[in-house]
């Protein structure tokens, strides 16, 4: 068997806090209880290995960090927009996360998703969907993280490494 | 030469490798082609000019074409599940080992016993089967539409799954060029200069289009452009990808075949590509045009670039003595080539008399026979060509001499492939001179900034002389619609404008006379254009017949739609990934290993998997759902609730949101409580119901119905976002963030109580209705005192990763309980036990909450909520609306759902009048008897009434109305 054209890995392990507020106005309180700067309109800033933080709609942003971290970084979250309307709530659960790495890891997305991957910046962030399920990804070393909903964790497997099937690259034969 | 055509030449072929001999099997007998044939040019070079049976008369059939436009060689292709109808020989390659099959004939191809229709055509006219089989009226159904249903279509449809793998990809281009012949190669090279992605795309395997056949130094001027692209980091080229069909937005549509016919490389079949493109340039060349003379479908007829591909392409020689008929000088190269290529030219026929231009005269210094101003009045032969009767093209068919001949090379003309262009809305415009429906620049499909979304460059764009400096000069081409012009009807009903639909010149005409004066309807009528070439070479011949017949002009007449797919494109290829385990995402809970070990019975609830019941040995699904309704009202069960939609609602604004969002108060609720709410729709119609939590000051949480946890979100947003943008309101659908699991039965405190944990569950501390937060078992869990059963039941909502062990650890611990899972139908049949309504069974899209008697969570106080002003429309308060009622079954049988209670007398239709239905029925194991609930005209006034349900078999099923509270009516078991 020949080999696939990406490697195909769930990532367990992650918390994610999903973040509600006027990032205007809130924006400053944000970036110093997540550690990281608010991204602009479809990015994500990463602290390089263990969080980053997305962009996922006008008053809406992401952060993704190891397990361990939520619980804090949801108290020190709430506590810094304690004055303000927000909504600060853990959905680590709901989620389910797939490294796809490797020579075409490209390949495989551009089988999947509706994603100009071209003009994705090498830190941009899109909602998108994978076949018929909802989607979100971004760029990491050798690849790309994806996350979708938990409950479609078999089926974003599947599709995810059907698309990755051997030789059956994009590029024109 | 010794030869019985059609064969083989000795020399050339540019696309082909002698050295490669491929062995395939015809209709059972064994030939041989080489590497590079076509099935065409291997079928030909078997000394096979027969290919196959037309739909309607079974005439033989050779080919007519040799691309994608093919309409009469089209065979069964493969075996089992990789059998594929319809494939067409003239653009599929030669794979060794290739079994095929001829198809509409019966008992083969030499011998067909449905070709007695064509003796009989003149029985067959155009509207045959709509004038014959109306009446009597009963026999349509039963009798005519059996037997043409079994005779219909061409080819037989695969039975087996197709076992080849498919797939899509998503591309993004500034500039897509489609075609790459030399008007769409020269195209890309100039777009590739502006910089942006530029994507080719080329249906057949070799690029170059007709360039390198028609051209001295075709090829060369081909190649230079591919090396040029070749070297270009922005370019793509494609080849074998076909495009489909464009869309709005620069949508574009194509097919990669991979591993078309050579499924054993292990890699996916074909690839349909889901282009956006920036702009479209459309370089998809011209069709030839058959001639419309009589017997013009005779094995030997082709079109006359189609006789010079084969002798260029495949060094196949379609016959030995060709006579070349046409009305334009681009046919005079076949008759060159042919020549060239050893082969007898026997004479050019052209329909007009002065004939002038470089090709001509070319082909008479080469001593081959002009002869102008004539017409072929008639083919002669029956299998294939045996000469040709020639007339004065101005006159009505006499014949004036006759030619012996085994080829006719025909040319009508060339028609620009506006297909991709129309598809969105491009319009065409008549181009006189050219004798051509060629895209109007006045009229183009426009992209969102309102300019033209596709150019059309070369042949496509009518420009067939395209080639540049490889161009020589040629004159004028002459409409010819019909040959000999005045022909008399008993050639024209010999005349073939549609080969595979068997649509005659007389056909169109006859159309005309019974007034099919719209093109769409004439096509329809007559089937012209509906096989599935899709009219490629029939379309403007038969436009032409019919404005003639019509007495107007072309341009007046139009065309029909120009429809993607361009050519048929296989329904595994749109499916792709969607088969199978991955037909559809199926959504699992937290819990669901649990339930696939413990034999779980699933039902679809949208895409999630719900247990429906948990059949043990012995057991079917419906003895597990009584055994588990037992179980829950004699000690504990648990059901996996955690589809439900569980929605986060948060804001100083939120109370006023949510007391918008139900009909009921939910700002009022303290905190720490529960409370059923009820969400209509604008138009007061019932959409939604669950139970609301107060969290804290500013937050609430919302259960929503498993289907409309996500309608529901977006519902909400919806009005957030559009209505009421400046509201401080967020939410958040953590659905998915927890499972929660519904622990219901008179045992069911005492199995929690033993769990370690921090929350007081008792029923001073945590009474019906409310809720409260802690550890249970170590797990954060937060407890609500709500149920669905009419038990005492608590839902316990816990983080979704911690929600198996929960559920595991109950069942460790409730094994003396006899603790039960129980599945959706034993919480269909409880909630029903106890007159609670379900949305989507008491509900439909009409129901009303006043309907249901829930008038108790409509708040009369509030100044508004979503469908407050509609349900005070007078049709809404009309006393006589349906209403809840419960149904108790007069003679112990369960009510079929859905049964319809009748009144007196008949309405408008003749059908009985009907006052009330069944929304709900069961056999309640509970009570040992059937339950219904359902909608009656006045029903909480008529208790103690009966009513009867008239069953589909005559019979009449009578039941009593009675209250839809069938179990616990005072409510102390699940306040217990």
């Amino acid at each position: 068997m020949a080999e696939a054209l990406a490697h195909i890995a769930r990532v367990t392990g992650l918390g994610m806090v999903s973040i509600r507020a006027d990032l205007q106005r809130a924006g400053d309180a944000i970036a110093e209880a997540a550690g990281l700067a608010v991204p602009g309109m479809t990015r994500i800033v990463t602290d390089g290995s263990r969080r980053a933080l997305g962009w996922m709609s006008p008053d809406e942003l992401l952060l993704v960090l190891p397990a361990a971290e939520r619980a804090e970084a949801l108290a020190t979250l709430t506590d810094a927009l304690a004055g303000e309307h927000a909504l600060v709530v853990d959905v680590s659960d709901a989620r389910a996360v797939f490294d796809v790495t490797g020579r075409h890891a490209d390949d495989v997305i551009r089988k999947l998703m509706p994603v100009d991957l071209d003009e994705l910046p090498p830190d941009g962030l899109r909602r998108s969907r994978a076949a018929q399920t909802a989607a979100a990804l971004w760029r990491i070393p050798g690849g790309f993280r994806l996350i979708g909903f938990r409950s479609t964790a078999d089926y974003l497997r599947m599709i995810l490494e059907n698309a990755a099937f051997p030789r059956s690259q994009l590029a024109a034969r | 030469m010794s030869h019985t055509p059609p064969f083989r030449l000795a020399r050339g072929g540019r696309l082909i490798n002698r050295a490669f001999q491929l062995a395939f099997r015809f209709d059972g007998r064994h030939l041989r082609g080489v590497q590079g044939d076509t099935l065409a040019s291997a079928l030909l070079a078997s000394g096979q000019m027969l290919m196959g049976r037309s739909f309607k008369y079974h005439r033989p059939r050779g080919p007519l074409a040799s691309g994608a436009e093919e309409p009469n060689a089209l065979f069964g292709l493969g075996q089992g599940g990789r059998f594929e109808p319809n494939q067409r020989a003239s653009t599929t390659a030669l794979v060794a080992g290739m079994v095929l099959r001829s198809q509409n004939c019966w008992p083969s191809l030499d011998a067909d016993v449905g070709a007695i229709n064509n003796w009989l055509s003149p029985l067959f006219p155009a509207g045959f089967y709509y004038k014959t089989f109306i009446h009597p009226r009963p026999f349509w159904k039963h009798v005519f539409e059996p037997i043409i249903r079994r005779s219909a279509g061409l080819g037989r449809a695969p039975v087996d799954p197709d076992p080849d793998r498919y797939e899509q990809a998503y591309a993004f281009a500034e500039v897509v060029v489609v075609g790459g012949g030399i008007a769409g190669l020269t195209a890309a090279r100039d777009a590739a200069d502006k910089g942006g992605r530029v994507i080719v795309l080329e249906q057949n395997p070799v690029w170059g289009g007709r360039t390198p056949i028609d051209h001295d130094g075709g090829q060369a001027a081909i190649d230079a452009l591919l090396a040029d692209l070749r070297g270009r980091d922005n370019v793509t080229l494609r080849r074998n990808t076909m495009a489909t069909g464009l869309y709005d937005h620069g949508y574009l549509l194509a097919r990669e075949a991979l591993a078309d016919h050579d499924p054993n490389q292990g890699i996916p079949r074909q690839r349909l590509w889901r282009i956006r493109a920036g702009h479209v340039i459309s370089a998809t060349g011209a069709l030839e045009r058959p001639l419309s003379f009589a017997c013009n479908d005779v094995p030997g007829v082709m079109l006359a670039s189609a006789v010079r591909d084969f002798i260029v392409d495949y060094g196949v020689a379609p016959g030995q003595r060709i006579v070349v008929v046409t009305n334009n000088d681009d046919a005079y190269r076949t008759a060159l080539t042919a020549q060239a290529a050893g082969l007898e030219v026997v004479a050019v026929i052209d329909a007009r008399s002065q004939v002038k231009g470089d090709l001509p005269q070319a082909v008479r210094a080469a001593g081959i026979p002009v002869m102008t101003g004539k017409a072929i009045a008639k083919v002669k032969g029956g299998t294939h060509v045996e000469g040709v009767a020639i007339c004065d093209q101005a006159g009505n068919g006499r014949v004036t001499a006759t030619l012996d001949c085994d080829v006719v090379a025909m040319s009508g003309g060339w028609s620009p492939v506006v297909h991709l262009y129309s598809h969105c809305g491009g319009r065409l415009t008549w181009d006189e001179p050219e004798a051509m429906f060629r895209p109007d620049p006045t009229r183009p499909p426009l992209g969102t900034d309102g300019k033209s979304m596709v150019t059309v460059l070369g042949a496509a764009n009518g420009d067939l002389r395209c080639a540049g400096d490889l161009e020589r000069s040629e004159g004028a081409t002459m409409p010819v619609w019909v040959m000999p012009q005045n022909a008399a009807y008993r050639l024209r009903a010999k005349m073939w404008l549609d080969f595979q639909n068997d649509v005659k010149v007389s056909d169109v005409e006859l159309a005309a006379r019974e007034g099919y004066a719209s093109v769409e309807h004439a096509k329809r009528y007559t089937t012209l254009g509906m096989a599935t070439d899709q009219g490629k070479v029939s379309n403007i011949n038969g436009l032409a017949v019919l404005s003639n017949a019509l007495n107007q002009p072309l341009e007046a007449t139009g065309t029909t739609t120009f429809r993607p797919p361009y050519t048929p494109l296989t329904l595994g290829t749109i499916a792709a990934e969607a088969k199978g385990d991955t037909f559809q995402p199926l959504r699992k809970t937290p819990i669901h290993v649990w339930h696939v070990r413990n034999g779980a019975s699933f039902e679809p609830v949208g895409h999630w998997r719900r247990p429906y019941s948990y059949p043990r040995a012995g057991e079917d699904r419906h003895s597990a759902v009584t055994r588990e309704i037992l179980a829950v009202r004699k000690s504990v069960g648990t059901l996996d609730a955690s589809t439900l939609g569980k929605i986060i609602v948060k804001g100083p604004d939120s109370g006023r949101f949510l007391d918008m969002m139900y009909t009921n108060m939910m700002s009022t609720l303290p905190v720490g409580k529960c409370r059923y709410g009820l969400m209509c729709n604008e138009n007061g119609f019932l959409m939604d119901d669950g139970v609301v939590a107060r969290l804290s000051a500013d937050t609430w949480l919302c259960h929503t119905t498993t289907g409309g946890a996500d309608r529901i979100h977006g519902h909400m947003e919806d009005w957030l976002q559009c209505e009421w943008w400046d509201w401080q309101v967020y939410t958040a659908n953590l659905t998915e963030q927890y499972a929660q699991i519904a622990v219901a039965g008179p045992k069911a405190r005492e199995l929690l109580q033993r769990l370690p944990g921090t929350i007081d569950l008792g029923q001073e501390a945590l009474p019906f209705m409310t809720w409260a937060e802690g550890e249970l078992a170590g797990i954060p869990a937060r407890v609500y005192r709500i149920s669905f059963s009419g038990e005492l039941s608590y839902e316990i909502a816990v983080p979704a990763g911690r929600g198996l062990a929960l559920w595991e650890q109950l069942h460790d611990l409730g094994r003396d309980l006899d603790i039960t899972p129980y599945g959706t139908e034993a919480m269909h049949v409880m909630r029903a036990e106890k007159g609670f309504i379900m949305i989507g069974d008491e509900t439909d899209g009409t129901v009303i909450p006043q309907d249901l008697g829930l008038h108790w969570a409509i708040s009369k106080k509030k100044p508004d909520y979503i469908g407050k002003r509609a349900q005070a429309r007078s049709f809404m308060k009309d006393g006589s609306r349906w209403q809840l009622v419960g149904l108790e079954s007069l003679d112990g049988r369960v009510l079929p759902d859905g049964a319809y209670a009748v009144e007196p007398g008949v309405n408008a239709n003749g059908q009985r009048k009907t006052q009330g239905r069944v929304t709900s029925s069961y056999h309640s194991p509970t009570l040992n008897r059937p339950i219904a609930m359902g909608l009656v005209r006045h029903g909480p006034a008529r208790m103690g009434q009966e009513l009867e349900f008239p069953m589909p078999s005559g019979e009449v099923m009578k039941a009593r109305i009675v209250d839809p509270v069938f179990y616990d009516k005072e409510g102390t078991r699940l306040n217990g």
